[in-house]
């Protein structure tokens, strides 16, 4: 069986399309490299629509965070707190159970005890939570004769918030909310170990690995290959944040520019 | 555990309630928090310790020494670090017994890979096959928390790293001025100025280390997150003396709650240690203090 015929077979196993059941023996470094990529197709998937989602939320909860109205403000900084002060393991777990008790009453909640709805929910909320302290901090360091600049010319309410505080505040933001990025998809791989069943064998990457390492009972060939796909997966997202980064920066001095600098950080 | 205990269908709710609350398993369940804060004891300052040698290393003018220190501060930071926990506890597991393997049975001639099991002599096994139950348990938690220093050792190493070069020129300048050698700068100057710097960055990594000590369930430890599931399942009669309908999310809410309090508690201790680092410092905030004060 050659390469080929494994990617054939096991390229698309993650999302239910190939062969049916997993390798159970013989194997190979392809099988690893293969199944292993295949189940990256989640981990992407829940970064990538978590933040694209997430950065709305993370920019309304860091206006509420800064507003004057105390319902919004309290709700707001409820929210963060809530979502930044407890593991993120622990919220996939309350989420899960919570739709289960939810799914009893309705049926509307079935699809949610399902990894792709229930922990894109989480995820999302989660990285809004992180996102919207990180845009609150932004919003607080917005230089004062920006605001007054705005002032002069008029600008009010809507116009001045889209014209001159949310760029400045996502140009300031950038650097910090790349790491949230990064963050953001290595906190993908707890899905499938969190309450969330990989029905069908359909998991990410780590399930897979993990799946290897299990079988092979030898940890040193699977996590290093997860490993260098989740060093090229950073990759991608810093490059990509990093020209958001320059296009955001494109108006100021050449040397007055901020440089990202990447602080890979912790899990949450 | 109370007398009135012995019949809880004849119980009224708020009784009920509090016999079911002390159960004998509910103990393990109360236990298993003394095991997080136990990982937490530990693993703090054996990460810390880490941390400095890896920050130490990294700043080494031999090269390869700070290789090995760059090297490990950027690799642990940037592969998802529940993919290291699941990595090392086999990893350190089969290491260890792999060295004893060598050490005491040399005449062995077949592979220890074999095909797809790992296969060492019966005196290499650790713990060894004879030993009690409570050995098999401490030798995992014990691997457990060698994983999370080596882990969070790297973080550490990087927010010391980072503070070791933000003490002010000014003060390793005069150190040298006065005759000090490489040594006694950084010992003297050094590491006693840095502290204020790294607590931000240290007090974040403590946030971050609370909130990862529920994976000390994917290592097959019996902590809270193992309790509260096994708790809050369905219970027929049949079972036990408590039914109940599944309580798993009532469990993870407390659980939830737990570690709310937790972090809140620790930030208000860490914004008080930062007041008395800040203190006195040529900083920003030791400024602020002085301002206020005067």
């Amino acid at each position: 069986m050659s390469c080929w015929d494994i990617i054939a077979d096991y390229g698309l196993r993650s999302i239910g399309i190939g062969e049916r059941l997993l390798p159970r023996s013989d194997f190979t470094l392809c099988h690893q490299f293969t199944l292993i990529g295949s189940g990256l197709i989640w981990n992407i998937y829940f970064g990538v629509i978590a933040l694209i989602a997430g950065f709305f939320l993370a920019t309304a909860v860091a206006m509420g965070k800064a507003s004057r109205n105390v319902v919004i403000r309290k709700a707001s900084e409820w929210f963060i707190f809530v979502f930044r002060g407890s593991p993120l393991f622990i919220q996939f777990f309350f989420a899960y159970f919570l739709f289960l008790a939810l799914k009893s009453q309705s049926d509307i909640f079935g699809a949610f005890t399902a990894a792709w709805l229930g922990a894109l929910v989480v995820l999302f909320l989660n990285t809004a939570a992180y996102s919207g302290e990180i845009f609150y901090g932004a919003y607080l360091s917005i230089p004062k004769g920006d605001i007054e600049a705005a002032d002069a010319y008029g600008m009010t309410g809507w116009t001045r918030f889209r014209r001159i505080t949310w760029p400045t505040m996502l140009r300031l933001a950038w650097p910090a909310y790349t790491n949230e990025a990064i963050f953001l998809f290595h906190a993908t791989t707890l899905v499938f170990f969190s309450g969330f069943p990989a029905i069908q064998q359909k998991g990410d990457a780590l399930y897979y690995a993990n799946y290897f390492a299990d079988k092979t009972f030898n940890p040193f060939i699977p996590y290093p290959i997860l490993a260098g796909y989740f060093i090229v997966l950073v990759l991608i997202v810093i490059s990509f944040f990093g020209f958001i980064n320059k296009r955001l920066n494109r108006h100021l001095p050449q040397d007055s520019r901020g440089k990202l600098r990447f602080k890979l950080n912790l899990i949450r | 555990m109370f007398e009135h205990c012995a019949a809880p269908d004849t119980l009224n709710s708020f009784h009920w309630m509090l016999c079911y609350l002390t159960t004998g398993k509910h103990m393990g369940l109360y236990i298993s928090f003394g095991t997080v804060l136990l990982l937490l004891a530990i693993t703090a300052p054996s990460a810390l310790l880490f941390g400095f040698g890896g920050a130490v290393a990294a700043r080494s003018r031999f090269f390869p020494l700070s290789i090995l220190g760059r090297g490990y501060i950027s690799i642990v930071r940037g592969v998802p670090d529940i993919a290291f926990f699941l990595f090392f506890v086999i990893a350190l597991d089969q290491g260890l017994e792999w060295l004893r393997h060598k050490w005491k049975c040399p005449e062995w001639t077949d592979a220890i890979w074999q095909g797809n099991d790992f296969v060492v002599c019966q005196a290499a096994k650790l713990p060894l096959g004879t030993s009690p139950q409570w050995m098999h348990e401490v030798y995992g938690f014990a691997l457990a928390v060698l994983t999370f220093a080596i882990v969070f050792g790297a973080f550490a190493a990087n927010v010391l790293y980072g503070a070791m070069t933000a003490v002010p020129k000014a003060q390793i300048e005069t150190a040298s001025a006065y005759g000090m050698s490489n040594r006694q700068t950084f010992w003297r100057i050094i590491v006693p100025q840095m502290w204020v710097y790294a607590l931000p960055g240290l007090g974040n990594l403590w946030m971050v280390l609370i909130k990862a000590t529920p994976l000390l369930f994917l290592l097959g430890i019996e902590d809270i997150v193992y309790w509260a599931r096994e708790l809050g399942g369905t219970k027929t009669s049949r079972f036990t003396d408590y039914p109940h309908g599944d309580w798993r999310m009532w469990y993870f809410l407390m659980l939830l709650v737990f570690y709310l309090g937790f972090t809140k508690l620790s930030e208000l201790v860490l914004d008080r240690v930062m007041t008395r680092l800040t203190f006195g410092q040529a900083t920003a905030g030791g400024e602020a203090q002085r301002r206020a004060n005067a």
